[in-house]
């Protein structure tokens, strides 16, 4: 069994010397290139085509937003439909349209809506199942809620959307509310369904198995270097393992836990890297999918530690005996505590960043001058680039910590009772 | 006295900023003094500011 591992070592070394070597061949090669005007031709002209894609991307999404307001101003208000609640379709006020914007942006939905125009009914996107339990599965498509317009029945029960949320209805699609509270009083059923931030979940997942299965599944016949798309991903797949897993917990035992550091860091970089996309979708900046990160963290941590991680913990050596207990709680309190900042440090940075910058083009529309408008664009465009540097920094810090944490728990030193 | 919530969110701020910039501060000094030990320091003082800022983010919902 040893003999296997050591030859596995071996082998994994040499692939890297091969790397090392085809890179210094690379970057003797690219030093003769720099010096022709073939290159640095090329490499304007590549700069250029990026740039020129980003500022794109940037202005289609908010000429997306702003082909919505222009046709709130031009069309009359719509006739309220029967099942009028609080938020029918009345004209809602420049300021509320915005509002109403930046929500669609940052919030969940049952539906994937890449645009919509309130005034004229028109939803561009595809529906996604809704799966409800209530004494029974219903399943339906979101079609059936109408975006929140109309009563879907099924099995004999009636559910409305209501702001973001299922409620079970009668007939009518009554909404009831006691007496001054925020919320109403319908019951709302459990809700399962695939909803956009499942959805985009769902696909990430996918894609990143299929990226690099397909990357890992390409070494072998290629001779051990990766080529294509797989040279981008290599050199960060060893930044993880010699940076972030290595130095954190140590030479014996990081392979146990390098599958979820590495799933977990590329898992929040495009996530959060879709979020800056005019798709409209947030889904790290959802205080439920940074929490259930946490958990994992937090689960990981438990059950994998050693003896020596529960003695610092609520027997700590070197602590005189009365004190042990208070600083056991405190200690308690520490293991829980860190994973919770894990959540909430990924959610703010996200959620703040989105926040500001939807509302920094929304600010564009309220500054109707030749001045502000250009202003504000630019300064959503700048941090457009900070948001995309935040993505990659939130991805390595969430990474960074858990990796702490694994190594506090799976360290094992012999330690006199003085520590 | 409704608008402490803001003077509140000040403060956090202030805290987080000062924090952040004494490590920024420390962090050029002794990149100055050891230019080769720039990659590691760079490291630390990314990890010290995000976790400041974690802070500060989650005092500003609770204000």
């Amino acid at each position: 069994m040893s003999t296997t591992k050591q030859t596995f070592e071996i082998y994994s070394l040499k692939k890297y010397r091969k790397y090392i070597l085809v890179l210094k061949y690379n970057s003797i090669h690219l030093h003769k290139i720099l010096e022709t005007k073939n290159y640095k031709c090329k490499m304007f002209k590549k700069t250029l085509f990026f740039i020129s894609l980003i500022t794109l991307f940037f202005t289609v999404k908010t000429t997306a937003q702003h082909d919505q307001t222009k046709e709130h101003e031009v069309t009359h208000v719509t006739p309220q439909d029967t099942h009028s609640t609080e938020h029918s379709t009345k004209k809602l006020s420049f300021k509320d349209q915005i509002k109403a914007d930046i929500n669609h942006h940052l919030l969940d939905s049952h539906s994937f809506d890449f645009t919509h125009d309130k005034e004229n009914h028109k939803y561009y996107g595809f529906p996604l199942p809704v799966i409800l339990w209530d004494n029974g599965i219903h399943f339906f498509m979101s079609s059936k809620l109408k975006h929140g317009e109309d009563v879907a029945e099924s099995n004999g029960n009636y559910y409305k959307l209501y702001h973001s949320k299922i409620y079970k209805t009668d007939a009518q699609g009554t909404i009831n509310y006691e007496e001054g509270a925020k919320y109403p009083s319908n019951i709302s059923p459990l809700d399962f369904s695939i909803t956009k931030s499942v959805f985009m979940i769902m696909l990430v997942g996918l894609l990143m198995f299929l990226l690099f299965g397909g990357l890992a599944k390409s070494y072998k016949s290629n001779g051990m270097i990766a080529k294509g798309a797989g040279r981008f991903f290599e050199p960060i797949i060893l930044y993880v393992r010699d940076e972030i897993a290595i130095p954190n917990i140590g030479q014996k035992h990081y392979k146990k836990y390098m599958s979820f550091l590495l799933t977990v860091f590329f898992f929040i970089w495009f996530l959060n890297l879709l979020g800056l996309t005019p798709l409209g979708v947030n889904v790290t900046g959802n205080f439920t999918v940074t929490a259930a990160l946490a958990i994992m963290v937090y689960l990981i941590t438990t059950f994998t530690a050693k003896k020596d991680y529960w003695m610092h913990i609520l027997w700590m050596p070197g602590v005189p005996v009365i004190l042990r207990p208070v600083l056991a709680l405190i200690e308690l309190l520490g293991t829980i505590i860190k994973p919770f900042s894990l959540m909430i440090r990924l959610y703010a940075n996200i959620m703040a960043g989105h926040v500001v910058l939807m509302s920094i083009i929304g600010l564009m529309f309220i500054f109707k001058s030749w001045i502000g408008s250009p202003l504000s664009f630019g300064l959503a465009f700048l941090l457009s680039l900070l948001e995309l540097l935040v993505a990659a920094l939130q991805a390595y810090i969430f990474t960074m910590l858990s990796a702490l944490y694994f190594g506090a728990a799976s360290e094992e030193h012999e330690h006199e009772e003085a520590h | 006295m409704t608008g402490l919530n803001f003077v509140g969110a000040g403060l956090i701020v202030i805290g987080a900023g000062l924090g952040i910039g004494k490590i920024g501060g420390s962090a050029m000094d002794a990149i100055a003094r050891q230019p080769e030990a720039s990659g590691k320091i760079q490291t630390a003082m990314l990890i010290a500011a995000a976790l400041i800022e974690g802070i500060g983010f989650a005092a500003l919902f609770a204000a």
